[in-house]
């Protein structure tokens, strides 16, 4: 999606510091709720809810001393979707290294969207044995899902149109910290800019998974960005001007 | 953390194929992605429900023309943890003349819309026969004395597996190469890879041309060991008239059987492998098929994982655009 | 025999019984060569076949075909076959005696000869077997089979095993001039190939039938050729060491002749691993390997091979449709021949073309003393007219079966119009049967 990047409409939702700050409470939230470090153990939702899972896990420490085991999922053979999709998605490694069994599992991902993509992680972890209970953080919540799931954990809630998308990207994976909110259906160049300071958008090429990447990202958000059917969308965060 | 070995240095995105007939329709990515994907599905068979629902829906239909226990369960397992419904057919010895042509077998199958059919059998070619003529993916179980694409793909996992790597190994493979298609699958696969591939066995047990594949070819079984990292015993195919290549089982084992004095000329680390089933005392010794460097059980144990892997890149998505 | 007489106007006559190769007119009268002439004006009542950029030369002579009648109608009949040889430019074929029952014996000959001549469209000559039910152990009944009318003894489809049965039949046969024709194949040697041993045998893991156990029965059979001074034909040579044998024995004045077949000068055992074991391609002998190709079409341009024969041999589709080593062996070939060796060796200028009509029709015919394969004023009235540039494509056959590798290719050359006794049996684009020429 990258050609497309300059036919954006796109608004800045957090900025490095903010996802900094975000993180820390957080990790409070999660120890005032979950217990101490050594109760739960976070499992990060392969791709970019890796990189939050490992964020979180330094402010447990940060905050409590004790850093939480971190396992990796990666929830492509449990896709409801497999049976739509051209040629089967390559798999990522998962790696569960700790015993789920009465633990609280906290499954990280950096949007939480139809629900779809947590349907499954709950199903894969369930394979690892009997968690005591799954709960669930996110970075973003953009609301629309297509299943009763909810997170426990948010860093920031978004409404959004199913045109939209959010895209997040960490210094682990892209380089830089940063969450915008895209609209592809705005095709035409936007002038104005005034969230975005200057140089810093999403680039050409820059990774923005949250379009329509087949990796480990269930249809729904394919249907998105293919344009779905727009709707009334109000929204909170910055303003968006056409 | 598990470190993945010889990363492709391209990724693949996808593995666009309808069938696995033989090694030779496969690029060198595509076997890395294999084996790669094979990793992810060895995982799953750690856990304490060693079952994903991939293949919820999907058929996967076994013909099974020619006797075999570990291949055919060995499918089955990975039909199973993949949550394919599967169905096994088992004619070892019947033959055409007794009935039913092998295409009117297969279009009465396809009537019950297999996702996919798992096919041994003892005529060379078979698998592409089917693969033509069948709308589902076809895979190879093994054909005569042509292929056995999974077989050397496990072969190749375990290898990796073992010694990180593929490229620059030397693999000694050694016996009736004559009437393996184990032993041509793996020519073929470990050439493709960069490894330095040596074949061994009497005269009368290597097929014309053989130095055609790539590998070099011996006769003495003991300048095919030395200094290899990996040493392959095959199967002396008596059923095949492998048996019919040398005077009896005594002088075979004398002269071609992996000792323990012949294994020593291999690395120190050398690891062993057998495809089975093995005939103890011919081609190989006891202590060492059981030995501390024998990985034969290894083998079986990839031989799910390289199945799953197989089944989930032909058939876990949909096929069409 | 009253059909119109028909000149042939316009076209390059390539006659090689006469050294003949010149725009010809030819005229066709009574079933026979009327006359042969720079200018022939049409008699009264003749149909005219405008034969301007056309080779027009004597009719063809195959003389190794399975016609499969008896026994095995659902492959071929006689009908259908010679349809077949009429579309491929075939005015005479001889049919092979394995059929079943086998033409073993003089009421079974008998039986061939009246199906000839009820349902045949063009020249049939069967041949007999040489030893009863083709085994291999006594001589079938030869001398009365010969007086039943064929021209030559063959167990084709086997080899004859026993080197002492090979000494009689060859014995035998030359108390009546018969040619001993065989098919070379030590089976203990073949031990159940299908395909030629080599580097494609190897890698598809098909068994090989290596180019020895044919070249070593070779060497044999000319032996026993000149122990006996009897006429020996080489059915459907293969390897280079055939060849040499061949040669060797001719320099020493032995009475060997042989053919070769089309698809033994254009294929191989690669195209074999390239078709991924297609049975279109599975024939006995087996393709064999590029340098025996080349020394086959070398052969037949230098004269060590005498003719082209196709070794016709239709199968049905169920029976082909099969793993490759389950498949019964055999290719159909009259329809085919003349654009396969136009295709391959003519528009390549790798053979001329007076020698393709020569190995076509003049040396076959006078291989087994068939008064055919000319042109000569009086001589049968079998002529084919065929193009060297346009191009045939093989969708549809004459012949029951359409086991052919060249089925649904495009080759270059083309049969046009094939006439025998005088009489038009195949016009390109039309059915089979006389039509009066637009001219």
């Amino acid at each position: 999606m990258g050609e497309a990047a300059g036919t954006y409409k796109k608004v800045r939702l957090i900025d490095a510091t903010g996802m900094q700050r975000i993180f820390a409470r957080m990790a409070r939230e999660l120890v005032e709720t979950v217990g101490g470090a050594e109760t739960f153990a976070l499992v990060g939702i392969r791709t970019r809810g890796v990189p939050l899972a490992q964020r979180l896990a330094l402010e447990v420490e940060r905050a409590d001393g004790t850093r939480p085991p971190v396992g990796l999922l990666d929830i492509t053979l449990y896709r409801d979707d497999l049976s739509t999709v051209a040629s089967s998605p390559v798999l990522k490694r998962t790696e569960i290294s700790f015993p789920v069994e009465a633990k609280t599992i906290v499954l990280c991902d950096d949007v939480l969207f139809t629900g779809r993509t947590v349907r499954a992680a709950i199903d894969a972890i369930l394979d690892f044995g009997r968690p005591r209970r799954i709960l669930l953080a996110v970075l973003v919540d953009r609301g629309r899902r297509e299943l009763p799931i909810e997170a426990q954990f948010v860093g920031k809630r978004v409404s959004t149109s199913a045109t939209e998308i959010v895209s997040v990207t960490f210094r682990e994976t892209d380089g830089h910290d940063d969450v915008w909110l895209l609209d592809r259906e705005a095709a035409r160049p936007v002038r104005k800019r005034k969230a975005a300071p200057k140089g810093d958008g999403p680039r050409k090429g820059a990774p923005a998974r949250r379009a329509a990447g087949p990796e480990a990202s269930p249809a729904p958000r394919r249907k998105a960005a293919a344009g779905a059917p727009r709707r009334k969308a109000p929204r909170s965060g910055p303003k968006r001007r056409s | 953390m598990t470190r993945r070995p010889d990363a492709p240095s391209e990724p693949l995105a996808s593995f666009a194929k309808k069938d696995l007939v033989d090694i030779g329709s496969l690029t060198r990515p595509e076997i890395q992605l294999v084996l790669d994907t094979a990793e992810s599905m060895r995982e799953i068979n750690q856990r304490t429900i060693k079952k994903v629902p991939t293949l919820r829906g999907k058929l996967v239909a076994n013909l099974f023309f020619e006797a075999s226990t570990r291949t055919r369960f060995s499918f089955e397992i990975a039909e199973r943890r993949l949550s394919a419904d599967s169905i096994s057919f088992s004619a070892a010895g019947s033959s055409v003349s007794k009935g039913e042509t092998l295409l009117d077998t297969a279009r009465n199958l396809m009537a019950m819309k297999p996702d996919a059919i798992v096919i041994r059998h003892q005529a060379s070619g078979a698998p592409h026969f089917l693969a033509r003529n069948l709308p589902c993916a076809v895979v190879n179980a093994g054909d005569g004395t042509h292929a056995h694409p999974t077989q050397a793909l496990l072969d190749a996992f375990t290898m990796r597996r073992a010694k990180g790597r593929l490229e620059g190994l030397r693999v000694a493979i050694c016996g009736d190469v004559l009437h393996s298609r184990v032993a041509r699958s793996n020519v073929e696969l470990l050439t493709k890879v960069g490894a330095e591939v040596t074949l061994a066995g009497p005269r009368t047990l290597l097929p014309v041309a053989v130095e055609r594949t790539g590998a070099r070819v011996v006769t003495r079984i003991e300048d095919a060991v030395d200094g290899a990292d990996v040493v392959m015993m095959l199967r002396v195919q008596k059923e095949r008239g492998g048996g019919l290549g040398f005077p009896n089982d005594r002088e075979y084992f004398e002269l071609f059987g992996l000792t323990p004095e012949r294994r020593r000329l291999a690395k120190k680390d050398a690891i062993v492998m057998h495809p089975g089933p093995m005939n103890r005392g011919v081609e190989i010794d006891s202590s060492v098929a059981d030995g501390p460097d024998s990985v034969i059980l290894d083998q079986v144990e990839a031989g799910v994982a390289v199945r799953m892997a197989v089944l989930y890149l032909l058939i876990g998505a949909s096929g069409d655009e | 025999m009253n059909d119109a007489p028909v000149l042939i106007t316009g076209g390059r006559v390539v006659d090689p019984s006469r050294g003949l190769d010149q725009g010809l007119d030819v005229l066709l009268r009574d079933g026979v060569v009327a006359r042969v002439d720079e200018r022939i004006a049409a008699p009264k009542g003749a149909t005219v076949v405008d034969a301007e950029g056309l080779v027009v030369a004597p009719g063809f002579v195959d003389l190794h075909v399975h016609l499969r009648e008896p026994g095995y109608e659902y492959k071929e009949t006689i009908a259908t076959g010679t349809a077949a040889a009429a579309a491929g430019g075939f005015t005479t074929v001889c049919s092979m005696a394995n059929t079943s029952p086998v033409v073993d014996d003089a009421a079974t000959a008998s039986f061939v000869v009246r199906r000839i001549r009820e349902t045949a469209l063009v020249r049939v000559f069967p041949i007999g077997a040489v030893s009863k039910g083709l085994e291999g152990k006594e001589l079938a009944e030869i001398g009365l089979m010969k007086a039943e009318g064929i021209v030559a003894v063959s167990d084709d489809g086997r080899p004859i095993a026993s080197g002492l049965l090979m000494r009689r039949a060859l014995e035998y046969a030359s108390m009546f001039d018969l040619p001993v024709v065989v098919h070379e194949e030590d089976p203990s040697l073949v031990a159940g190939g299908v395909m030629n041993e080599g580097w494609a045998s190897t890698r598809l893991g098909l068994p090989g039938w290596p180019a020895v156990a044919e070249s070593s029965m070779v060497a044999r059979d000319v032996e026993l050729a000149a122990l006996t001074g009897a006429r020996l034909h080489v059915a459907h040579v293969s390897t280079r060491g055939s060849l040499a044998a061949v040669r060797r024995a001719r320099a020493e004045g032995v009475r060997v002749s042989c053919e070769v077949t089309p698809h033994h000068l254009t294929l191989t055992d690669e195209d074999v691993a390239r078709s991924a074991y297609d049975t279109r391609f599975k024939m006995n002998p087996p393709l064999r390997d590029e340098a025996d190709r080349a020394a086959l079409v070398e052969a037949l341009a230098d004269g060590t091979i005498d003719c082209v024969a196709t070794d016709h041999a239709p199968h049905h589709d169920d029976e082909k449709a099969m793993e490759f080593a389950a498949a019964p062996f055999g290719v159909t070939g009259l329809e085919t021949a003349l654009a396969v060796l136009v295709d391959s060796f003519v528009a390549t200028r790798l053979l001329p073309l007076t020698r393709l009509v020569e190995v076509l029709s003049t040396a076959p015919a006078r291989l087994f003393g068939l008064p055919y394969g000319t042109l000569a004023e009086g001589a049968a009235g079998d002529v084919v007219l065929f193009s060297t540039d346009r191009w045939t494509t093989f969708s549809s056959f004459r012949s029951r079966s359409r086991n052919s590798p060249w089925a649904d290719r495009t080759l270059r050359g083309r049969v046009e119009r094939t006439f025998v006794r005088g009489r038009e049996v195949y016009a390109a684009g039309g059915p089979g049967v006389v039509t009066p020429a637009s001219a």
